[in-house]
Parts: structure tokens; sequence; C-alpha cells
């Protein structure tokens, strides 16, 4: 009788087949391809599709499929260079209405991606592209801070009609503490009590005091410090989402890495001074006295006109493209404003934004308010990006300005330093105006402290090259277990394959992108993935020279090997863990693939091979084992 | 097929003095190439500006060197990307390299390199370039340092706690040895120390380990097995008895390696041969090294048996 239960056989034929199904997507080849999106509701139609295929036909550029794509139009070529030609064509042909951007398109068949059965993204050293790690500057966030808290104890004390003598930062810059020197020590208690109770983010202690200078040290908490460092990063990771997508990469690589950089990938992009001026663009924000015009009559004959009052300026609306008036004067800017976040009104149920600003700015905000309610009030967003280009042989700069108003409400009372927007139409629009609002601007200055560019022929050849190696080095291995292991090492040959094929669906599925490292850990994870076949053999061996009938000799050579195979696992799988910790990019991605290499080797090596080897065994009489 | 004599005893403890005492001696000479030659750190760690350049017909590394000399570029360091006809270029910036505010421009150092290169050979094109600030180098050091502190720890742990604790030093101790050692060979070959390298080293230590927990889990078989327990006699069967296991999955990692270095290119060139080193060096440290280690610390048979509870009725019976 087999001794091996027939729910494990059962066990190893899903896993198998799923594997089989999963890893499948990554045997289709990958095309180059140009992908269309629009931009404000534009429509993606056939009558798109057939003005992209003139563009191309015109220019002689031959297509290999031209398709819509739920909401956008994939165009795929036979080469990088047809793609890239392709690309500018398209985008000349298409004008400002439609983003168009570089991507490769899967050629698996459509079934397997309605499963969920993805191929492997591949990694820039393996495709081409550009890559940036960029360091924040989390104490600029910090000192930004604590000269608005600076300025806001002035205004309290002022208010409080507490004299004193300096209000100023003090000490080392990443602490954020700030000196207030007072006249006597009621004033200097008094203060204490206004400010601790006024601001719950700071703490205040008593300083030395000298004759009449009686100094009070107010300092923020140190968890309020680490959340500021930690929003800053959050808040310009989605300022560059927010700009990479305006770029037109598809699937760009924005993630923050270790506690203050940032790693952006862009697969495709051959030229980073491009990126780069995008990434590094400014944008602010600026409040701006609304003009009133309900029904946008006024907005729309002076677009028609061209004629727009002296004080007043014609913008459009984000989104919509309707014109919109708005009064030239600026209330506030987006430097003045500390936070905004979107939540719901509690008496009408309505989203809503609340929108704090700084002493300066709530000062401003209250004067202007306090004569203008009823009117409206228009944020716009304005974005300055220059360009610079080699016209003979100089530099010449021009500043490229985008300007837009992403609101226009109506002021329904007087306030200053917090004020709610309402009247918006759902809780994303909320939270998309609330994260425009914050994320305008980067919250902190970022550097770029590395950057590669990896031209498309050179991941071309990575490619072929890694996938060789590992074809070769398992071939060889293969050829190695069945020479020396007969029977047994073919049966170790088969789940050695589906080790591969195990570990590239998983791999598959989790959605690890596919680098050269990546490559590296494969090949060594088959190298060592055998190791378990030799101890089982080795085992095997063993226990039949002394002296065990074939199938005891199986049993135990498995039951032995079992122990051996999970302590040696375990440590390799620590060894691994701690690779996957390392903060870089190409070593994760070699310890990632390593880890899970471990975990599916010891399924393949032991029950795989097992319930091969029972059912060629099983319910046979044996004289001896082919091992 | 068998390529080993499975009757075969040899004493390798009977020569440990002769063995611990080279690879204590290989520690040293490691330590002293590491301090003395350095490791030939590559741009993740150094900083500075790097591009790869391919030519179309075979080229000589002294003349790319030349060329670069020539435009006021004496420090580069050039090295064959495998093959006559690609190169990689590595060097600190120079002032043409960077723009008005004082940082590198990727764009600036592929002109002054091409201009620089095309003097000589107008066959040349860049395939990549890339620049790294230095700040970078510090943080992976540590970081590198931290994950292999995690992983000797960790595994000390856990085989302190799966065997016992004259394991896990042995366990470390070798470990140290073995990436001390791989180490010094690579900076005796003057190897590019990258971060592919980097990786493999930590896959080093994961590799030789799992090399030592079959050897020590046979140990521990024999511990308890045997009615006369003689740890000398017992160490000495356990190495003889894995080591055919030992060096045919040396052996079949190591074809993998080779593989890997032959064909899969430059960029894993580091990686693999990193890997080809510590194998050897890990298979050696196994057979020679971790059981003289166990036999000093003092294992024993006691320490070794299943831990039962304290029962005074057990206890008195013969």
């Amino acid at each position: 009788m087999s001794d091996f239960p027939r729910w494990k056989y059962a066990l190893v034929a899903v896993v198998l087949l799923l594997g089989i199904v999963y890893a499948l997507p990554n045997a289709f080849p990958p095309v180059p391809s140009v992908q269309v999106a629009a931009v404000h509701g534009a429509p993606v139609d056939a009558a798109l599709q057939q003005k992209v295929a003139d563009a191309l036909r015109k220019q002689n550029i031959a297509y290999r499929n031209l398709a819509i794509d739920g909401d956008h139009l994939v165009a795929s070529f036979a080469n990088a260079d047809v793609q890239a030609r392709a690309s500018d064509v398209v985008r000349v042909a298409l004008g400002d209405g439609y983003t168009v951007a570089l991507n490769l398109t899967s050629t698996a068949p459509r079934w397997l991606g309605a499963i969920g059965a993805r191929a492997m993204p591949l990694g820039l050293d393996l495709q081409g592209g550009v890559n940036f790690l960029m360091a924040v500057d989390q104490n600029a966030v910090i000192q930004k801070r604590r000269d608005g808290y600076a300025d806001n104890i002035r205004d309290l004390l002022r208010q409080k009609n507490i004299r004193y003598d300096s209000v100023a930062p003090t000490g080392d810059p990443s602490q954020a503490t700030i000196g207030v020197v007072l006249r006597s020590a009621a004033d200097r208690s008094a203060a204490s009590d206004a400010i601790a109770s006024e601001y719950a983010d700071l703490l205040v202690s008593d300083g030395p005091s000298t004759g009449d200078r009686y100094v009070l040290n107010v300092q923020a908490r140190p968890d309020k410090l680490r959340t500021l460092a930690q929003d800053a990063i959050t808040q310009n990771l989605s300022t560059l989402r927010n700009r990479i997508n305006a770029l037109g990469v598809s699937e760009p690589i924005i993630q923050k890495q270790g506690d203050s950089q940032i790693v952006v990938q862009l697969a495709g992009v051959q030229n980073p001074a491009e990126a780069k001026k995008t990434i590094g663009a400014q944008a602010t924000l600026e409040y701006h006295p609304g003009v009133m015009d309900p029904t946008g009559a006024l907005a729309m004959e002076a677009q028609r006109t061209g004629i727009v009052p002296p004080d007043q300026r014609l913008y459009h609306m984000r989104g919509s493209g309707r014109p919109v008036l708005v009064g030239k004067r600026v209330i506030v800017t987006g430097d003045e404003l500390a936070d905004a976040a979107s939540g719901v009104d509690q008496t009408t149920g309505t989203p809503k934004v609340d929108v704090t600003l700084n002493a300066s700015g709530a000062k401003k905000m209250l004067d202007y308010t306090s004569a203008n309610v009823g009117k409206p009030m228009a944020v716009v967003y304005v974005e300055r990006v220059v360009d610079t280009q080699m016209v003979d042989g100089k530099e010449v700069r021009t500043p490229k300005v985008t300007e837009e108003v992403i609101s226009n409400a109506t002021v329904q009372g007087v306030f200053g330093k917090q004020f709610q927007t309402t009247g918006l139409g759902s809780p994303k629009e909320a939270s998309e105006l609330a994260l425009l609002l914050k994320s305008g601007s980067l919250a902190a200055p970022m550097d770029i402290v590395s950057e590669q560019v990896i031209g498309p022929s050179l991941g071309q050849d990575n490619i072929q090259k890694g996938f060789r190696a590992v074809l070769i080095g398992l071939g060889v291995v293969l050829l190695a277990a069945a020479v020396y292991y007969k029977l047994f090492g073919l049966v170790a040959d088969i789940a050695l394959f589906f080790n591969l094929v195990l570990l590239l669906a998983v791999m598959s599925m989790i959605g690890v992108t596919l680098t050269m490292p990546g490559i590296a850990g494969i090949v060594l994870t088959l190298g060592m993935a055998i190791d378990a076949n030799v101890l089982i053999c080795e085992r095997v061996r063993e226990e039949l020279r002394n002296g065990s009938t074939p199938h005891a000799a199986i049993r135990a050579g498995y039951d032995k090997a079992w122990a051996t195979i999970l302590d040696a696992n375990v440590t390799h799988l620590i060894a691994a863990l701690a690779l996957t910790t390392m903060g870089s990019g190409p070593i994760k991605g070699f310890g990632v693939t390593l880890l899970i290499g471990i975990l599916t080797s010891m399924f393949t090596s032991v029950t795989v091979t097992h319930a091969i080897t029972a059912l060629i065994h099983g319910n046979r009489k044996l004289k001896t084992l082919s091992v | 097929m068998e390529i080993f004599n499975h009757n075969a005893n040899v004493n390798f403890l009977g020569m440990r003095r002769i063995s611990v005492g080279i690879a204590v001696l290989l520690m040293l000479a490691s330590l002293a190439l590491i301090f003395t030659k350095g490791l030939n750190y590559g741009l993740d760690f150094t900083g500075g500006v790097s591009v790869e350049a391919a030519y179309q017909q075979p080229v000589d590394i002294g003349q790319v060197r030349q060329a670069l000399a020539e435009h006021g570029m004496e420090n580069a360091v050039v090295q064959s990307l495998g093959g006559t006809r690609e190169v990689s270029i590595r060097m600190q910036p120079t002032a043409e390299m960077k723009d008005e505010k004082g940082l590198v421009n990727l764009d600036r150092v592929a002109d002054v390199v091409t201009k620089a290169l095309k003097a000589a050979r107008p066959d040349v094109t860049l395939k990549s370039r890339s620049s790294v600030s230095s700040q970078v180098g510090e943080e992976l050091r540590s970081d590198g340092t931290i994950a292999a502190l995690f992983v000797i720890i960790g595994i000390g742990l856990y085989l302190g706690i799966r065997f016992e604790w004259r394991f896990a030093a042995a366990a470390i101790v070798t470990e140290f040895h073995d990436v001390l050692v791989t180490l010094g060979v690579i900076a005796l070959v003057r190897r590019e120390f990258d971060l592919t390298v980097l990786a493999s080293v930590l896959a080093v230590i994961g590799y030789s380990i799992n090399d030592k927990v079959v050897v020590f889990d046979r140990i521990r078989e024999l511990f308890r097995l045997a009615r006369k327990a003689e740890p000398e006699e017992i160490l000495n069967r356990s190495i003889n008895n894995t080591l055919s296991r030992t060096i045919i999955t040396s052996l079949f990692t190591g074809i993998t390696m080779a593989a890997l270095y032959f064909i899969g290119g430059p960029v894993v060139h580091g990686f693999a041969i990193t890997m080809l080193i510590g194998i050897v060096v890990g298979t050696l440290s196994s057979i020679f090294i971790a059981s003289p280690l166990l036999l000093w610390f003092g294992v024993s048979k006691q320490d070794l048996m299943p831990k039962t509870k304290n029962d005074p009725e057990l206890a008195r019976r013969p």
C-alpha cells in the first residue's frame, strides 16, 4: 500500500495546475506600445481610433495592433524605435486633449488576464528607462513649522496683552525650539499658561532668567515632529504622482524608501532632463476674490469677446475646462496654508474640506471675508515649469506656467484661521480638493541623490542573457541529477522544473518586479533547491546500504531527511529575510526572490517528489531502487 | 552512479589543528588585505558618475583610459564588461559635468565623456549613465551591516533553540570566517564591490549556514543513537556520512553560478563570482572548521538528549 495520503495527491495536483496557469503570462513576451488616454473627459471612440490610424499611416508607421481597451486606446509596435516615432506622431496629431504614454502591452490571451494572471512587470534594468533616488529635506519642513509656531506665539501674546522682548527660534533646527524672552516672572507664567492651553503640540518649560530677561523655552512634541516629517514625505509622494501622471509615463513607480527617500522609476523614458523638470516643478495655490457670475454668462461672454475687466482675469476650471472670471488680487497664497482635510459636514451631511491657515494668512483672510460675505472666492492653482532648450548652442530658458481654478465657492461668513469649503459634489471630490490644496507644492525640498539612465538595447540584452543563464543553469543541473541519481534524479528534475514554475507564479501573483538581481536569485534558488533532493536521495541510499527494503528505505529516507531539510531551510530563510529588509532596490529584489524560492522549493522538493515517488513505487513489489 | 566511497572514514577531526590553523591564517590574511588593499568599492558606495560605453570594434582598456586622461579625466576607473567591446567608466564628476548649482547633470556627463572617447575612436556609443551621491553609500554600508547582524543573531537564536548554544556559537564563528575570507578574496582580485556583490555576500551566509546545519543535524542524530558517544568519533562519522551530500550540493549550486557567470552578462558577474568563492569557502569550512570548533566548545551526548521532565522516579531507575 502507498503511504502517501490521497488528499496530498490532490493538493499537489491543484498547486501545480495553479502554478502553471499563473506563470503562463510570463511566456508571452510583451510588445512596445503607445497608450492614449483622455484628459478632460474627451471621447475615446472609433473616431479617435481612426484618427490615430490615419496619423500613423501618413508617416508610414506600421502598427501590429490598434484597439480600444476600457477607457484608453492602445497601439502596439514591432520595436522600441517604431514605438518612439509613433508616440511623437500621435502626440502631435491629438493635441492637448489626450495624454500619450509609452507602455509595454502583454500579448497573453485575454482569459488569463480575466482570472488575474499577469506577467511580472520588468524592472528598469530589463526594459530601459530612468531611475531617480531623491532625498527629502525634512529639516526644512520642521523649520517652516517652527517659524509658524513663532508667528502664532507672537500673535497669542499680543492678543493676551503679555509684553515680550523677543520670540525667536533657538538651538538645533531639527528640534523646533523657540525661545521666548519676557520681562517679568508674572508675564512668564501668564505666557506659559496661555501657550500651553492654546497649543497642545507644544511643550513649555522655564529657562534661565538674568536681570529682567525671563526666558521661556517652547518646544514641539517629538511625536508631533515625527508625524510632521512623515506627512511631508507622503505629501511629496502625492505631489510627485500628480506631476508624473501629467508627464505621460504609464505605470511609473513612485515609492518611499527608508525614512527620508523617494524612488521614482520611469520606464521607457530616455531623457532625464525632461523628467527632472517636471519632478522639480514649483506649484503654488492662491486664493483670489471671485466674481459674481452665478450662471457663468459673464465668463462665457469674456471668453467670446476677449474683453476682460481690468481688475479681473479669465481662467478655466480644472476638469471641466469651463471659463471662470476671477479677481486679480491675491488674498492668501499656498505658503500660508497650514493644513487641509476632507470630511463630512455634521449639519447638512454633505462633503466638505476643512482648511487651516497660519497666523499671517488668517489675518488677511479675516480682513477679506469681513467685507465680502456672500461673494465668491476662487482657489487658483499655479504651476511653473522651466523649459530649457538649446538654440544655436545657447541655453534658452522659457518658463511655462499653467494656471487653473480648482474651486470657486461663495463666502458664507466671516472667518480667519479656520474655514470650510462646502457644496462639493461628492466625498471623492472633497478628498481630491484637500489633496490638491495640500499637495499643490512640495512639502519639503528634495535633492536628487542618484540618477540612472538605462538604454533600451541594454535592457533587451540583459533580459536575453538572464533568460539564457536560467535555461542553461537549469539544464545542466537537470542532466547532472538524472545521471547521478537515475530515476530519483529524474523525479527531482520534474520537481525542480515545477519549482521554477511555482516561483514564477508566486512572483507574478504578488506582482514582484523582475530585475537582473532577481534573475540571479532565480538561478541561485534553482541551484540550491536541488539540495533537498540530494539529502533525500543520499538518505535513501544509506538506508538501502543498511539493509532496509526498498519501501522502508523510501519512507525512512523522507522521514529522516525532512528534519534536516527543515532546519537548513529555516536558517536559510532567516538570511533571505535579512536581504529583504535592505532598503535598496536591487538587493531587495534578490532577497524577495530567494525568500519565495526557498518556500516553493520546500514544497516541490519534498511533497511533489514524494507524491511522484509514491505513484511510481506505490503498489509494486520492489527488489531494488533506481537511485 | 557514485563518486564517493561510502565506507570512507577520513579522520577530519584528526587534522583539526592544521585545518583550524590554516583557517586562522586565512582570516588574518583577509583582514590584512581588506585593511591594506581595501575593497574596490563600486559607484553604489563611493558616489560619483558612471557610464557604460560600447565600441563596434574591440578596444583596448589602456586606450580608453588614455583618451579620458587627455581630456582631464585622469582618475577614471575603466573596466571591461566581459568581452572586448564594452567598458564601464567610473569617476568623480569633474567641474564640466556640473550645472550652475553645482549638481551633476547626466546630459553633461554624457557630452563630456562622449567627446573625449570620440576623439580617440569614433565608433563608440554610450549605453547607460548614472550618478550617485556619496550619501547613498553611507546608508548602504550601515544597512548592510545591520542586515548581516540580523542574520547572525537570527541564525544564532534559531540554532540555540533547535540545537544547543555550542552549535549556535560554532556556526556563527564559522560564518564569520566564511564572510571574511570571501571578502579577502574579493579584495585580493580587486573585484569591484557593488550592490550585487553585497547581496551575494549575504547570500553566501545563507548558503554556508545551510551546509553547516546538515552536518550538525547528523551530529545530533548520531549522538542520540549512539550508546557509547565518543565526541570525536561521532563528529568524524557525521562529516563522512554527509560528505557526499555536501560536495554534490556544492557542485550543483556551483554549476548554476558558473552558468550565471559565463552567460548572465556583466551585470551579474560580480554576484556569480562572489557566490562561487563563497561556495568553495563555505564547503571547506563545513568539513574542516565547524566540527573542530564544536569539539572544542565541548559538545556532549547529555546536552543533546531530548529534554525529559525531571521525574525523580525515572532518575532512580538503573
